[in-house]
């Protein structure tokens, strides 16, 4: 049984936990962008990229049996981590699961907070371009 | 080190900008973004907030005391401004809101009166997109070519294409004095003879000269010469635009409205003398006077000994940020000052610049509104470092210290 993105939020949130500093949490957060799978380089093309990113950030879906898994890269380590950070709670469950996921664990690593209005941006058309990838699977089923 | 920047009290300068005291992410604040605008000084502070507590009235229009007083200090803002320029008279100096809105006055109004189908502007490829939008905006509407002074791998003009492009056909030349991306100082004095040998017009884009050279406008001959106060420590929302008198007698109206006119029929309307003629509306009155203010606190410090004193910190920079392997400048002009930009091996600027930000070091990261620049060296961005005269040595040494332990975690 894989876990539930739920389940996922909570490692996370274990994960940031041992850290108070900040160039601790972005070391961690480099590190997630390392466990992304790779992006073709096809692919990286402009209509992959998620908008309002002060770097760019391609994503793309692929259906494997009904579960939605994610591709992401950018040339930015640092967004690539946000970017893998978020896949990794989101990537590989059902498009309904991932269109109504509340997503608490980026307030609770005080990530949201942290980040400045410009990339918080960024932060938000991520997910938001995840849970639109989902609802577009939804309406095809 | 020079007499002039030993005598210089740096402690002292930085005490009248309390924002240096600041923390941020629990670090001391390393302010290297001074190219984006500066901070400000106490003095400059005060006097607006006076100006708003005490002194507020409507200007040129006024029988009343108050309304009198104030219009006494906006125009005497200007008239120490144009003596800090040099300017021969002090209608010469128009009050804008920056650089971009003077050098938007000059597209359109000179653009209408001298720029016809055919004709050619010359700008460079080091502009900031405030002196190049305007530019291509005036070419598409009139039908003229926009021709670009290439530039050299050290970031400097080349001077002998500059001359290629030079003709008859040519009306306006637009060029940066000090680019905000390479430090760039250009050699504006020379290029704008060169542009009056042909009978062209010489616009100089100098917002990110004025906060680090002399700059006599009479002297460099220059048509036209842009700034803005915030980026040499005054408000936001000022900036002058100084043009040569004869020209701007010539040219028409800008904006329309309230002190540009001198009568009004519903058929007919006259226009105001210079400066007004140029200055429709109310105007950023508390900037106006803000700017007094900066050009009072310019005068009072050394102001010759802080520029000396910040050259040395940028070269101290130069040198140790040379030392961090890997690292390139971008924009390795013989005469640079102000800003300094560089990358580090194959990371992207962006995450250094969060990294740093993280430490408390303020850098700006992107394309700086250059992006012909960095398609031109194809790179995504540059990390740039900038300075001002509170600007110290210790602070290029965290910065340095910075750039190795972001490189250690992003290497
Ligand atoms: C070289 C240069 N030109 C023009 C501008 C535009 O100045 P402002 O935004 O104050 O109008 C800037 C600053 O951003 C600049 O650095």
């Amino acid at each position: 049984m894989s876990k539930t993105i739920n389940e996922l939020q909570d490692e996370v949130i274990e994960d940031f936990s041992l850290f108070d500093d900040w160039m601790d949490k972005y070391e961690q957060i480099i590190e997630f962008g390392k466990e992304l799978e790779p992006l073709e380089e096809d692919k990286k093309v402009e209509e992959n990229l998620v908008k309002g990113c002060q770097s760019r950030v391609w994503l793309i879906p692929e259906d494997e049996n009904g579960v939605l898994r994610f591709k992401a890269d950018s040339d930015a380590l640092i967004s690539k981590g946000i970017i893998g950070l978020l896949l990794k709670i989101l990537s590989g469950h059902k498009a309904e699961e991932i269109s109504s996921a509340e997503l608490y664990a980026l307030d609770e690593i005080g990530l949201k907070e942290h980040l400045s209005p410009n990339r918080a941006n960024g932060l938000a058309n991520m997910v938001k371009k995840i849970k639109m990838y989902a609802l577009a699977h939804q309406a095809k089923d | 080190m020079k007499e002039a920047a030993m005598k210089f009290d740096i402690e002292k300068i930085r005490a009248d900008f309390p924002v240096l005291t600041r923390k941020v992410h629990g670090k001391d604040l390393v302010f290297l973004d001074s190219a984006a605008s500066s901070q400000k000084p106490k003095q400059v502070v005060e006097a607006i907030s006076n100006y708003y507590l005490y002194e507020h009235a409507n200007i040129h229009r006024g029988v009343h005391l108050l309304s009198q007083e104030a219009t006494s200090k906006y125009e005497d803002a200007r008239k120490k401004v144009a003596s800090f320029i040099n300017a021969k008279n002090d209608h010469e100096c128009i009050i804008t809101k920056g650089t971009t809105d003077g050098i938007n006055l000059v597209a359109s109004s000179l653009g209408e009166h001298c720029v016809n189908e055919g004709d050619e502007v010359i700008i460079s490829h080091m502009e900031h997109h405030s002196n190049l939008v305007p530019w291509q905006m005036l070419c598409e509407r009139k039908k003229a070519k926009l021709k670009v002074i290439p530039i050299t791998d050290d970031g400097e003009l080349d001077l002998e294409e500059y001359e290629k492009l030079l003709s008859e056909k040519t009306k306006i030349v637009s060029v940066v004095h000090v680019s905000n991306t390479l430090g760039t100082i250009n050699p504006v004095e020379e290029m704008i003879e060169k542009a009056h040998d042909v009978g062209a017009y010489f616009v100089v884009d100098g917002a990110q000269a004025v906060p680090h050279i002399p700059v006599d406008v009479q002297q460099l001959n220059c048509d036209f010469y842009a700034f803005s106060l915030h980026k040499m420590y005054g408000p936001t929302g000022i900036g002058i635009l100084y043009g040569k008198e004869s020209i701007m007698n010539a040219m028409p109206p800008y904006q329309g409205g309230g002190d540009m006119i001198n009568k009004v029929t519903l058929e007919k309307t006259t226009y105001n003398d210079l400066p007004h003629k140029f200055e429709a509306g109310t105007p950023n009155i508390a900037g106006g006077i803000g700017m007094g203010a900066t050009i009072d606190y310019i005068n009072e410090i050394d102001w010759k000994a802080a520029h000396e004193f910040e050259a040395e910190v940028m070269d101290y920079a130069h040198k140790k940020l040379s030392e961090i392997e890997d690292l390139r400048f971008i924009g390795t002009a013989e005469k640079k000052t102000g800003a300094i930009s560089f990358l580090v091996g194959q990371i992207h600027p962006y995450d250094m610049g969060v990294l740093l930000d993280q430490l408390g070091i303020a850098v700006r990261t992107g394309h700086h509104c250059t992006q012909p620049i960095l398609e031109r060296y194809n790179i995504p961005g540059t990390v740039r470092a900038s300075f001002g005269i509170y600007s110290t040595k210790q602070e290029v040494d965290q910065l340095v210290q910075g750039v190795e332990r972001a490189k250690r975690m992003l290497g």
